[in-house]
């Protein structure tokens, strides 16, 4: 990963409906974050704070979709990243906010905000910047096409790290065994 | 043993494997140390050949290696490009036809359904998924029934019925509402006389039929497929004949 004349690889990353704990696990790979950012510098990401995505080589996205602000996102990303990866568990299959899916919203959100015993008087936000849930939470293939899928809940530094690898590497990334996870 | 006095063989994938008179393709492949995909297909009970993960190629035909019977000089293909594919579809529509949520799932890591689809590659179910609504049973107080999970193979069915002598659980309803009952006039598991001892509660080759209390005494992590592919280990419960160590040796 040393040839310098290349020039680097745009990376973007976002979090949709999920726990930014795969981007901890990105972060996880420690030190072979200098080596990482001689191949690639980062575009749209929680590590830039630039806000929106331009033209790029490769998307990761952490999370599922949960309300209309995620579907704007993942759109976003689609148009601008030649390779679109699902990372984790929630990106691939809904993961653990899919687990409402089979209840009601509205009965879901009523016991979230009002009838929950631990709530005085709450109630149901409803600020128009807020965006509007979905009524089920859908894995990212689902609403765009997915190049490639990175399971795991987080999938481990080592995981990111191979997956990474081989695709500035030009191969398809394989996890194999002990590397592949969807726990 | 053949007419002649030979020991009767076929081909997988180009190797040779021998084979006693009533023995099906699995078995005969498993006892030799080849692995081939499977889920419903249990060592110890008659084949049923629901779940089609084992699925070969004899003559340009699929069929699934569970219910097929050996015979000699038969050429069976396990491993192309195409059943590959064909392992990974039937392996994929389980999961979207559950609610399959591994990372709180307690059987994670020791469940076939996880070990087979890491076997296969498979990184994301890539179909829709259905999402159905499965409520839990978890009215007996030492086990719990986790429907979402089910891929309706029937081993607990057969265990139950076959080795307990008690016929605690039955399939109902067809095609995509087919579903695992309990057989109570409550539907309620607490209302059978299910016990912890059972092999109705060994057999489940996913996170169904679980007791409580003890899900997560080995961390997720350190599981038996954790250790080795699925493949790997396969052979180690497949049955063996009496072998004079030489059989595969082409
Ligand atoms: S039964 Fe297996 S595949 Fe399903 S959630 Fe549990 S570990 Fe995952
Ligand atoms: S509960 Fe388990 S053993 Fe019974 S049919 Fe479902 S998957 Fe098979």
């Amino acid at each position: 990963m040393n040839d310098a004349a290349q020039p680097k690889v745009r990376v973007a990353t976002t979090s949709l409906a999920g726990c930014f704990g795969c981007h901890m696990s990105f972060l996880d790979i420690d030190e072979r974050l200098f080596e990482l950012l001689e191949r690639i510098e980062f575009d749209r990401s929680p590590f830039t704070d630039i806000k929106h995505c331009g033209p790029c080589d490769v998307g990761l996205i952490e999370g599922g979709i949960c309300n209309a602000d995620n579907v704007h996102v993942l759109r976003e990303f689609r148009k601008n990243c030649k390779i679109l990866v699902a990372v984790g568990a929630c990106a691939v299959n809904g993961g653990l906010p899919a687990q409402r899916n089979h209840i009601d919203l509205g009965e879901c959100l009523e016991e979230v905000y009002v009838t929950e015993i631990s709530l005085a008087k709450g109630c149901i936000p409803n600020d128009p910047e807020l965006p509007l849930p979905l009524d089920k939470v859908h894995p990212l293939h689902e609403v765009v096409k997915i190049d490639y899928f990175l399971p795991g809940c987080p999938p481990t530094a080592d995981a990111i790290w191979k997956f990474l690898t081989d695709l500035l590497a030009g191969r398809t990334p394989h996890l194999g065994h002990g590397l592949i996870h969807y726990d | 043993m053949t007419a002649e006095g030979k020991t009767a063989s076929f081909q997988l994938d180009g190797a040779t494997v021998p084979f006693e008179p009533g023995q099906t393709v699995i078995q005969a492949a498993l006892a030799a140390g080849h692995y081939i995909p499977h889920l419903c297909y249990h060592p110890e009970f008659k084949p049923h050949g629901s779940c089609r993960v084992c699925t070969v190629e004899v003559d340009g035909r699929t069929v699934a290696s569970c219910t097929l019977q050996a015979q000699d000089g038969m050429e069976v293909l396990s491993q192309s490009d195409r059943l590959r594919k064909e392992h990974q579809t039937l392996v994929q529509m389980l999961f979207v036809e559950g609610n399959h949520f591994c990372p709180s799932c307690e059987q994670s890591g020791n469940c076939r359904l996880q070990a087979v689809a890491y076997d296969l590659d498979i990184m994301s179910a890539e179909l829709d998924h259905l999402f159905p609504n499965r409520p839990v049973d978890a009215s007996h107080p030492e086990i719990l029934l986790e429907f979402n999970r089910c891929i309706l193979c029937e081993l607990c069915v057969r265990a139950s019925a076959e080795v307990d002598g008690k016929n605690v659980f039955a399939l109902s309803g067809r095609g995509i509402t087919k579903h695992l009952i309990v057989n109570a006039e409550s539907g309620r598991l607490a209302d059978t006389d299910i016990a912890v001892t059972d092999k109705a509660m060994e057999v489940c080759p996913v996170g169904v039929i679980l007791r409580k209390g003890v899900g997560f005494r080995v961390p997720i992590g350190e599981r038996r497929f954790d250790r080795q592919p699925i493949s790997a280990q396969a052979r180690e419960d497949a049955p063996r004949r009496p072998t004079t160590g030489n059989e595969d040796s082409t």
